[in-house]
């Protein structure tokens, strides 16, 4: 069925298939082949091939001419119509698609990197459409790691194994648990909001944004089961701690709420992730959180390198990213930061029983824990460029809350 | 906008009908015609309109166009037919029976059950009953006919008619069914007729669809302005493209009336308006 170049015609023979049932795209790509203007001889033997053929020729503003040959074949000479070269005339070409562009237009809408896209299509307003404003020069390899990191809540975790524990402890735990999912809603909500307002040229940040919020959406599914296990319900969430989350939806541009969320907040939440794998009483707890740091560990890489990216195009960032802890600190300086109860049960996780000698192991524990969150703040600070003084600084006034 | 050039009237047969007139009326008052329309319900209702002074201009449907001319011809008046579509032209209406139905050729409809579209459809029920009686096989007396009603007064604009007979006729409740060949590979492109499923057995003669009509006393100025600027109108303009999209045509072309003539003779068989243009069948409901 190849139109032939024998004759001075191209031609076509769609057999004894039917227009409706696919020999339209025989027809379509043999007519693609001639010239505006010129024509294609077309034959069929299908059941309505001559009335399909016309209908759909004045659709598309073909000229054509039927004659019927013998045994019920039929022969068209169909006269290629000027009109489907005109929908692309003047179309854009969404960049390259290798390269993300420095900006991407809101014209190339939802196309595909390097599509063409059709003049008069609808304007996108993605408000995050210049590349230095989101980029992350690994983003790619982050997105790959991500994908073959991700696990199976049912699977990955023994669920099932039975273990003892105190009463008090299972509350410490519980305690902790309902912490970690409002602290998790947030780290979700914000790459969302996000992740609605890029440009889906910039498809390597989508595709990171996008498994982050699946990597959220399965800690709070995590935490909210070992909350649940013993048929307790969630506890307490303080003012001070939505507040200080609250923050985070607040931040005022991408690279802003990043460094806030994943640098700084997701990064404290690695070494609190890995307290908890360590001293968690209950092989389940130890199990989510060592898989949840993994997660926030891959996080953390993004933001380091949006922010190691934004920083080599606009080195007077720097300053923003300052502003940006002070402000947080300011507007959190009246609220009470880490509420109490979660305190006092990582103590207790910690500790593993409620005698002196316990508490104090536990107590040093959570000091060791707080020195350790605070030097890897300072420790990322310094690695985006921040002097050692200022680093310590502003490590120091990240928020208690943590996140 | 100040006081319209050109008033046109159009059917809102579908809510894509605003769209395509905000869009048209833009377009031609950034070329200077301060155009207007006004959208009817029905097509009797814009005929009429047409002579009461209220528009310029009507886009109608063929059945309205025999309307018009007949009311313009009994005033002694006349109308133009200025402009139609690229598809508006040598259309042709199929009779279509199942695959395997022992229905061979209209002759064995006798006794049969025939599925029509709409009262007023020109394409699905008007033409193809008078392809018919043509040939001597003739509704009512060699077989029955059973109507698919959609939207009265619309003109079969809405396929829906003819969608509901294609569906009766795979399910068995009729023996064949009427609709226009681009309905025909549209509900074979769409899965609604399984390729394969039918046969037709006839076919009538290709006649023209809608038109561009003007009204008795239309500004001859104006006119003229609006089909130069009609068939200006290119399907490479990015602004244009997606309106002609919408009103299913890749250019306008001036008006003809040379392919009206099976649907005046199935008027007049079936009665449906008197030669002055006055409705004259009783069960039609707009």
């Amino acid at each position: 069925m190849d139109p032939t170049a024998a004759s001075a015609t191209p031609s076509i023979d769609t057999e004894a298939l039917g227009l409706d049932e696919g020999a339209l795209l025989l027809v379509r790509r043999a007519l693609a082949q001639v010239p505006v203007g010129g024509n294609l001889l077309a034959r069929g033997r299908a059941p309505n091939w001559e009335l399909h053929l016309t209908a759909w020729c004045r659709q598309q503003g073909h000229a054509i001419q039927t004659s019927a040959l013998s045994d019920g074949v039929c022969e068209a000479i169909v006269t290629r119509g000027p009109w489907a070269e005109g929908r692309w005339r003047d179309a854009l070409t969404a960049g390259q698609s290798q390269l993300p562009a420095p900006s991407a237009k809101p014209e190339w809408g939802l196309a595909a990197r390097g599509a063409t896209v059709e003049a008069g299509s609808p304007a996108f307003n993605f408000t995050l459409s210049n590349r230095d404003e989101l980029w992350a020069t690994t983003a790619d390899e982050i997105y790959a790691q991500g994908v073959a990191a991700q696990w199976d809540p049912q699977t990955a975790i023994d669920w099932d194994t039975p273990f003892e524990i105190d009463p008090e402890i299972e509350a410490a735990v519980v305690q902790v648990m309902t912490f970690l999912v409002e602290n998790e809603n947030a780290a979700l909500i914000v790459p969302a909001r996000h992740l609605g307002q890029l440009h889906p040229h910039y498809r390597e940040v989508q595709q990171v944004l996008a498994l982050q919020c699946a990597d959220e959406a399965r800690h709070v599914e995590v935490f909210t089961r070992r909350l649940g296990m013993r048929g307790r319900q969630p506890m307490l969430s303080t003012a001070g701690g939505q507040a200080s989350l609250r923050t985070l939806l607040q931040a005022p541009d991408f690279s802003s709420a990043t460094f806030l969320l994943s640098v700084l907040g997701e990064g404290t939440f690695v070494n609190l992730l890995s307290f908890l794998h360590e001293y968690g009483p209950d092989p389940v707890t130890r199990q989510i959180c060592r898989l949840a740091a993994r997660d926030e560990a891959r996080h953390v890489a993004f933001g380091m390198a949006h922010l190691k990216y934004r920083l080599s195009v606009e080195p007077d960032y720097l300053a923003r990213l300052q502003n940006a802890i002070e402000q947080r600190h300011e507007a959190l300086a009246p609220t009470s930061g880490l509420n109490e109860e979660v305190f006092d049960a990582l103590i207790l996780i910690a500790a593993g029983s409620l005698t002196p000698a316990a508490i104090a192991r536990g107590y040093a524990a959570v000091q060791r824990l707080k020195l350790d969150m605070a030097a890897g703040r300072k420790s990322r600070l310094l690695h985006l460029g921040f002097p050692a003084d200022q680093a310590q600084r502003l490590a120091d006034l990240h928020t208690r809350n943590f996140m | 906008m100040n006081q319209p050039d050109l008033i046109m009237g159009a059917v809102a047969y579908a809510p894509k009908v605003v769209t395509i007139w905000e869009g048209f009326k833009t377009w031609f008052q950034k070329r200077g015609l301060q155009f207007d329309y006004v959208l009817y319900s029905n097509y009797e209702a814009q005929v009429e309109a047409q002579f009461n002074g209220s528009i310029h201009l009507a886009w109608n449907s063929p059945l309205a166009w025999v309307r018009a001319d007949r009311i313009a011809r009994s005033l002694g008046q006349s109308v133009q037919a200025v402009a139609m579509r690229d598809t508006d032209r040598d259309l042709r209406s199929v009779i279509v029976t199942r695959a395997d139905s022992p229905v061979q050729s209209i002759a064995d409809l006798q006794d049969r059950t025939l599925g029509v579209g709409a009262i007023d459809s020109p394409q699905a029920t008007l033409i193809p009953l008078h392809h018919l009686r043509s040939a001597e096989v003739v509704d009512g007396r060699d077989f029955q006919v059973r109507r698919f009603d959609a939207l009265g007064g619309k003109h079969g604009d809405h396929i829906g008619g003819e969608r509901d007979a294609a569906l009766a006729l795979l399910r068995g409740e009729i023996d064949a069914a009427c609709m226009i060949d681009g309905n025909l590979l549209a509900f074979g492109l769409d899965g609604t007729l399984p390729a394969g499923s039918t046969r037709v057995i006839s076919q009538t003669r290709p006649y023209d669809h809608c038109n561009f009509t003007t009204s008795p006393d239309a500004p001859a100025y104006a006119i003229s302005q609006f089909v130069d600027l009609l068939l200006s109108m290119r399907w490479d303009d990015p602004k244009v493209r997606p309106l002609l999209e919408l009103e299913g045509l890749k250019q306008w072309l001036p008006g003809r009336t040379s392919g009206y003539a099976a649907l005046e003779r199935a008027v007049d068989e079936d009665n449906f308006y008197g030669p002055d243009g006055s409705i004259r069948n009783a069960e039609y409901r707009y």
